[in-house]
């Protein structure tokens, strides 16, 4: 089809990027390096709209547009191991890449103006490119293989982006946590993708679609595990719970990396791989459930601790894993279409609201504390108009783009019989919590007087709001293509779903069901933080348990670290430290330099220093060589012994 | 010749003195202080082989042992002039020549 233009340019061109800033960044003039920062992602975006012409029907189209490229050589080819470096562009990869070159272009115009006066800017701008290389890797990936590659290489970026102030503790500590609270993730995907080689011998996506759908009925058992373990894998790059406190701590790197890694792109990635491999997950009624059920429990879970955040970022991290848990959500009751819908226009939002969030803190001069804050509104008056948009869209306003896409998962939730009805429940009372925690943020930051000390916030640069206006637009307009068209568009990658129960009348019921209860969340938040602001300090001493329960994040930190990092820390130290290091490895070695000195000190006898003293060694060795060359042994042994025998024979 | 030799001295005579000769060199080398008479010593252990060596050749009418001897005695000779020069540069330094108080290897 588009045979001059090749997938393989998309991520080597922020591969590019990447080599070309990380080695010479620091010797090349600034506006070099920002040119070098942007091009890498605008041509990438540039040829993801070229290759995705046939998909919208421009140029020329034979038969279905999905395209499969892979490396004349095969990658792995080990007897029955057969693995190729492939990458495949379909509609769902197609969305993805829009999504991650798009808004990863927007966030690195962002990042000129944010990081500019920043030492590392180039060294920050080779770790962004490299982000979107492995991030498009990823996506792009034909089989599961070459997805870890991507899989491993963001987790990378994404450590690198955390620490990218590896000066500050903080910062360095948030980063190992991440890389290795996500290694507990990919051991899960690592054994799935060892089963499904032990089960069906492949890990291209296409032919497990193939061999499953040869037997239909292949349903449970060893699916359901592989299932599940990609779906750790997936809980743990997508932040979900068990394994979602990396997210909040990695609020200690840049804020556009929050917002391109940490909100939009990266951690869906959970997300899109479940999208990717639905096939196994539709033959797992179980497996579906545990993602249905993770992703609802992780919305209401991570929603209510950001109620009583104080630091705007982390309410925003909060947030995020809140609504990954929606796109699990819709993904468990296999609406992914629903679920990809939903991140993307998650992604637009979140961005939007990140991006906001860093224009404030780069006003204020580095505050993130939202009780220092309050009437930035007439300060930085595009800053409060994009947010109020992205706030309203997440919050689900109509038409707003998180209303559409938040829909369509509570409605595709609400028909999956009586559990779904439940899960919908669950998530419209995360839409309420939502609407209010964001409403606060909104109150706190924006409105009211200014609580902080005498500081005198600016707007941003140009090229800070730039990104911000257009990410305002993308936040109203995004969700305008709806649900049908949106999942009709990727039904040959995820499969159309079955003819639904519902009606349009339900569909309406229940959106409306969701505005009232967002608006219901706004006067909530109105009542609390407007009209009377002592009501939450109040609440707080009422409830002190639930407060504190809250505030201290249900104590999941602390528990991981008395029930996982102590032992471990104790393990290491007593066990591994003193008994293996010290006492048994040590002990070896000490032993070993025991018997060499001993022998030593007896050996060194002989090394006298007297002359004759060798002399009688050499000619006592001389003798008994002699001896031992001119006496016929044998004869003299078997004499001696024959005398013997012959006694004994007595 | 051969005849009268066999005759006269037996075989077993030299090398009688031989052995005598070369374990009064092992004695002298053992007990011996001073390195000039250990010097000696040597050369007495090389002679008496060198003895053990010519009464072999007559024995066995083979010319190769009184070769070995020229050859021996060529060495001794090169060693004799080495190793006096050693002992000479040693008392130069140490201003002695006790082979117990010549103990630099020592530990």
């Amino acid at each position: 089809m588009n045979g001059y233009l090749h997938l393989w340019l998309i991520p080597l061109l922020p591969f590019a990027g990447f080599l070309l800033n990380g080695i010479l960044g620091r010797r090349l003039p600034k506006p070099l390096v920002t040119a070098i920062a942007l091009l890498a992602p605008l041509a990438a975006f540039g040829v993801v709209l070229s290759v995705a012409q046939p998909f919208f029907g421009i140029g020329p189209v034979s038969g279905s547009p999905a395209w499969v490229e892979t490396c004349p050589q095969a990658w792995i080819n080990a007897s029955a191991l057969h693995i190729d470096f492939s990458f495949v562009l379909d509609q769902l990869s197609l969305v993805m890449l829009l999504v991650v070159t798009g808004v990863g272009f927007i966030i690195h115009v962002y990042s000129v103006g944010y990081m500019h006066d920043d030492e590392g800017y180039a060294r920050y701008f080779s770790y962004l490119n490299l982000f979107l290389f492995f991030m498009t890797v990823l996506v792009l990936a034909g089989n599961a293989l070459v997805m870890f590659v991507g899989w491993e290489g963001v987790g990378l970026a994404s450590y690198l982006l955390i620490g990218f102030w590896y000066q500050k503790k903080s910062a360095a500590d948030a980063g190992k946590k991440a890389f290795i609270v996500n290694r507990i993730g990919d051991f899960g995907f690592l054994i799935g993708m060892f089963l499904l080689l032990a089960n069906f011998g492949t890990l291209t996506f296409s032919e497990i679609a193939t061999k499953l759908g040869q037997d239909p009925g292949w349903t449970g058992g060893v699916v359901t595990v592989i299932a599940l373990c990609l779906m750790l894998g997936a809980a743990g790059k997508s932040a979900q719970l068990p394994l979602y406190i990396w997210l909040p701590d990695a609020m200690e790197g840049p804020t556009p990396v929050s917002a391109l890694i940490h909100a939009a792109t990266m951690v869906t990635a959970g997300v899109y791989m479940v999208a990717r491999t639905h096939v196994l997950f539709d033959h797992s009624p179980f497996a579906l459930g545990v993602v249905a059920i993770v992703g609802a429990a992780t919305a209401i879970f991570a929603a209510t601790i950001g109620l009583v955040q104080n630091d705007i970022k982390r309410v925003l991290a909060y947030s995020t894993i809140s609504q990954l848990g929606y796109m699990f959500l819709a993904c468990g009751v296999a609406a992914y279409s629903a679920g990809i819908f939903h991140l993307v226009t998650h992604s637009f939002f979140k961005a939007l609201l990140f991006l906001a969030a860093g224009s404030v803190i780069h006003g204020m001069g580095g505050e993130q504390d939202l009780r220092k804050m309050g009437g930035l509104w007439k300060k930085l008056p595009i800053t409060f108009a994009v947010t109020t948009v992205g706030v309203l869209a997440i919050a689900g306003f109509f038409p707003f783009a998180g209303f559409f896409s938040k829909d369509a998962i509570l409605y595709a939730a609400f028909l999956q019989g009586p559990g779904g009805k439940l899960l919908w429940f669950a998530g419209v009372v995360t839409a309420l919590l939502t609407s209010f925690y964001m409403f606060r943020l909104w109150y706190l930051a924006f409105l009211g007087k200014s609580r902080g000390p005498e500081i005198h916030p600016h707007e941003s640069p140009w090229s800070m709001r730039g990104p911000l206006v257009i990410l305002a637009l993308l936040s109203i307009c995004g969700g305008w293509i709806g649900i049908e068209r949106f999942s009709s568009f990727l039904a040959p990658a995820v499969g159309a779903k079955a003819a639904e129960a519902g009606s349009p009348h339900l569909e309406i019921v229940l959106s409306i069901v969701a505005v009232a209860v967002a608006l219901l969340g706004w006067l909530l938040a109105h009542l609390f933080y407007r009209e009377k602001s002592t009501l939450p300090a109040s609440m707080a001493v009422a409830l002190p348990g639930g407060y504190k329960l809250l505030a201290n994040k249900y104590y999941v930190d602390e528990f991981y670290g008395a029930a996982v990092v102590k032992p471990l820390f104790a393990t290491s130290k007593y066990l591994l430290g003193w008994v293996v290091d010290v006492g048994l490895l040590g002990g070896i070695a000490w032993l070993l330099g025991g018997i060499a000195m001993l022998s030593g000190a007896i050996l060194q006898r002989w090394q006298s220093g007297n002359l004759r003293s060798y002399a009688a060694w050499l000619a006592a060795g001389a003798a008994a060589l002699l001896l031992f060359l001119l006496v016929p042994w044998p004869t003299v042994l078997a004499g001696f012994l024959g005398i013997h025998f012959g006694m004994a024979g007595h | 010749m051969n005849s009268l030799f066999s005759q006269e001295v037996p075989l077993s005579w030299y090398l009688l003195l031989s052995a005598a000769l070369f374990s009064l060199g092992v004695l002298g080398f053992l007990i011996k202080r001073n390195l000039i008479t250990v010097f000696m010593s040597i050369e007495l252990m090389l002679n008496g082989v060198n003895l053990s060596f010519v009464t072999f050749a007559h024995q066995w009418h083979a010319v190769k042992g009184q070769i070995f001897v020229f050859f021996v005695m060529m060495v001794a000779a090169a060693e004799a002039a080495v190793g006096l020069a050693i002992i000479i540069a040693i008392f130069r330094a140490r201003a002695t020549l006790a082979v117990d108080r010549i103990d630099l290897m020592k530990l």
